[in-house]
């Protein structure tokens, strides 16, 4: 892992703290999250302390601080969704796989993240799980789809 | 010079200064939350806004720099309107607890919804449920009563070099948190408590350990014994209404009998005891070709910041154990050896100007056979609160003088409390044990003061060494980075981590003002200059403890005792 950030350490040389942010992106982009040790390795690159860093990412919605599940769940809280109902599917996803938006499960199967506008407004309220997109949903039919996802993961394990 | 106008008066200013500046000078009192002397204007707060003729908007005063011909209105109705939504505003997510808060009748947030007439809830915001964070040994963290003015940070930050705690999230969630919210004993915090002199709430306090006291002055079958740092009877007298600078150490020996403890001790004895260590591993180090420059270990905050930021310089640390470890080791040894007591018996308790004394007291370092050799650290503050809790009034008591055998000490031990006192009573001693001979003039005044770096070169017989007295860790940081760099002139440096030394130590009375800082370093020089003990090695109490049971300084009891060492720390930087 310390291969793939000094990879992308190389891309910023001399880099100052103006570069956290796109290392930050970068470090994300790479891993799926930005990890404890990620964290401290980049503090060591750009002589800032953590708690500078996490104080940065926790600023903005982009980044996490936990691997992506095996199924990342983008719940859409724009503005058509929102009219139609996205808040009730975001609890939805929330009370059945009991995570908050940034988490994974603790079986590791599923992540949460709540995005802007997906530019699906004519499927609202929609949710988009691995890059498949489900439409017009409610509470009830996230109860369906997850189920799905939970048989699925346990048929290719077997 | 320019001149402005102030609600109608002229008053001078000095161009360039910030406005609020000049207003203080003048004796015009704006409200300030965020404001911190020495350092950049953060402009957080907003509660020092002010109406300047040409302004569109009201500006913060602490950021305005002054101009000749502004004219400035400081308590106009926009002005303190604006100050009084502000106050409003904060106390709509506030807990309201203030019967039940530390710093109930000291609370910056409470004494400006008092001064601005804030006697309605205009707005009622939805309370956030922060769990408070009360890992750390030292200090306690209550984010539910933060008002986010962010000095906690900046101290942090800009005074210790640390960061341990920074902003995390954003708008109506944002939070002062350490990195991945892993909890103040976890980070990188030394347990300064720089954080709680500047936090204008109750989110910053000491972990309290009272109850702790008061339940082994209760029980019959404890011997509790108690010592008291130097800096402390310089300052507790704040607490009850004492002129600041006042030396209250009989009063304070005679308080400490009425709470209960059956001896008092003074810290300052077993700071004796540290020189003759100190000076001894010095003049060791110095003729054998040792690791320097030595650097001084009294000061846990300093040893818990070298363990982790600069591990490199952990030889460089001396060996010897602070002072109230000392005191700490003997009291359950010698102490207890010779009044026939067992140490499982007795209750050793700190009164320390310092929350990271705490920390240092449950360090797996400072133990002999399993047991702690300092049980209980309260801070001044603490104690001022556990003697008001008693109905004790201090001011009615007769002076009393502290118990042997740990009570007699040299004015050397007692300048340990204030930043250079550590170096000069080195000095005195060391100058001594390497020549032979006493120094003709003790006041080594370039080591005195409150500048947070202070060198100077000192003879020594034939020898000449140079020596650093620095306070606020980011000084130290500078001076271990220009030795890292190379620079070789220094052989001695004293480390106090809160800037100033102990006498504006973390656990004192809630006040910076640099002029009380200034008269409470003051009396310890005072007491110096009248006393006629003025060198640890000079001291009778001590020369009876090393000829009845401790042998010779760096002998191997001291070794076994007074000193230990140290290791690297691993911890999120």
């Amino acid at each position: 892992m310390n291969r793939a950030l000094d990879d992308i350490f190389k891309k910023f040389p001399d880099a100052k703290r103006d570069s956290l942010i796109p290392i930050l992106q970068e470090v994300q982009e790479s891993q799926g999250y930005l990890s404890r040790d990620a964290v401290v390795e980049i503090g060591r690159y750009l002589s800032l302390p953590t708690s500078k860093i996490y104080g940065v990412a926790t600023f903005y919605n982009q980044f996490r601080f936990q691997p992506l599940g095996h199924y990342h769940i983008q719940v859409c809280r724009g503005t058509a969704c929102h009219v139609k109902g996205s808040l009730g599917v975001l609890d939805a996803v929330r009370r059945i796989l009991k995570i908050e938006p940034g988490q994974t499960s603790r079986d590791g199967l599923f992540s949460l993240e709540v995005v802007a506008c997906i530019g699906a407004c004519g499927l609202a309220p929609v949710i988009n799980i691995n890059g498949e997109f489900f439409a017009r949903l409610t509470p009830d039919k996230i109860v369906a789809i997850i189920d799905t996802f939970r048989k699925e993961a346990k048929k290719n394990e077997n | 010079m320019a001149t402005i106008e102030v609600n109608g008066q002229t008053i001078e200013a000095k161009p360039g200064e910030m406005l609020l500046a000049t207003l203080r000078r003048a004796g015009i009192h704006v409200p300030t939350l965020c404001y911190l002397e020495d350092l950049f204007p953060s402009g957080a707060c907003r509660m020092c806004v002010v109406e300047v003729e040409g302004e569109r908007a009201l500006v913060p005063s602490c950021a305005y720099p002054v101009r000749d011909g502004l004219k400035v209105k400081t308590h106009s109705k926009r002005a303190v309107m604006a100050r009084k939504t502000i106050i409003e505003l904060l106390l709509s997510n506030h807990p309201d607890d203030c019967l039940y808060c530390e710093r109930n009748r000291n609370c910056e947030l409470q004494k400006l919804a008092e001064e601005l007439g804030v006697r309605r809830r205009l707005y009622v915001g939805e309370k956030n449920n922060y769990k408070v964070d009360a890992s750390s040994p030292s200090i306690v963290r209550d984010p539910a009563k933060c008002i986010l003015c962010g000095k906690c940070v900046r101290v942090c930050e800009e005074i210790q070099g640390v960061s341990a705690i920074d902003f995390t999230k954003r708008g109506s969630h944002a939070v002062i948190d350490t990195a991945f919210t892993q909890g103040l004993n976890v980070s990188s915090c030394i347990n300064c408590g720089q954080c709680i002199m500047v936090c204008p709430t109750g989110a910053l306090r000491e972990h309290s350990h009272i109850k702790e006291v008061i339940e082994a002055l209760e029980d019959p079958s404890k011997t509790v014994v108690v010592q008291h740092a130097p800096a402390v009877s310089v300052s507790i007298g704040e607490e009850f209404g004492i002129r600041p600078g006042t030396d209250i150490d009989g009063l304070l020996a005679a308080t400490l009998r009425r709470l209960g403890f059956s001896r008092v001790f003074e810290t300052s004895f077993s700071a004796d005891l540290t020189i003759m260590e100190e000076a001894s591993e010095l003049a060791h180090r110095i003729q054998t070709g040792g690791t320097l420059p030595m650097l001084t270990s009294c000061s846990p905050g300093w040893i818990k910041f070298v363990e982790e930021f600069y591990p490199d310089f952990i030889p460089n640390l001396s060996s010897c154990k602070s002072p109230q470890q000392m005191m700490g080791a003997i009291i359950k040894s010698y102490y207890a050896e010779t009044q026939g007591i067992d140490p499982s018996g007795i209750v050793s308790v700190a009164i320390m100007p310092c929350t990271a004394k705490k920390f240092e007291a449950t360090r797996a370092e400072f133990t002999q056979g399993g047991r702690s050799d300092i049980d209980i650290v309260l801070t001044t503050r603490e104690l001022a609160q556990l003697i008001r809790m008693r109905g004790i009034d201090m001011k009615s008591l007769k002076p009393e003088g502290a118990d042997t055998p740990f009570g007699e000490r040299s004015s050397a031990g007692k300048i340990f409390g204030a930043s250079g006192g550590v170096m000069e009573a080195a000095i005195r001693t060391a100058h001594y044990l390497l020549t032979g001979r006493e120094l003709e003039e003790l006041k080594v005044q370039a080591v005195r003061g409150m500048q947070g770096v202070k060198e100077t070169r000192v003879r020594i017989g034939d020898l000449e060494i140079g020596v650093a007295a620095v306070s606020g860790l980011i000084n130290a940081r500078r001076l271990l980075d220009e030795i890292r760099a190379g620079r070789r002139d220094i052989q001695f440096i004293e480390v106090m981590t809160c800037p100033g030394g102990c006498i504006a130590g973390g656990g004192q009375p809630l006040n910076q003002d640099p002029d009380v800082l200034r008269a409470r370093a003051k009396a310890l020089y005072e007491i110096d200059r009248v006393d006629t003990l003025r060198t640890s090695h000079t001291n009778p109490s001590i020369t009876r403890i090393y000829d009845e049971f401790l042998g010779k300084p760096l002998g191997e009891k001291s070794h076994h005792l007074l000193h230990t060492h140290y290791a690297r720390r691993e911890v999120m930087l």
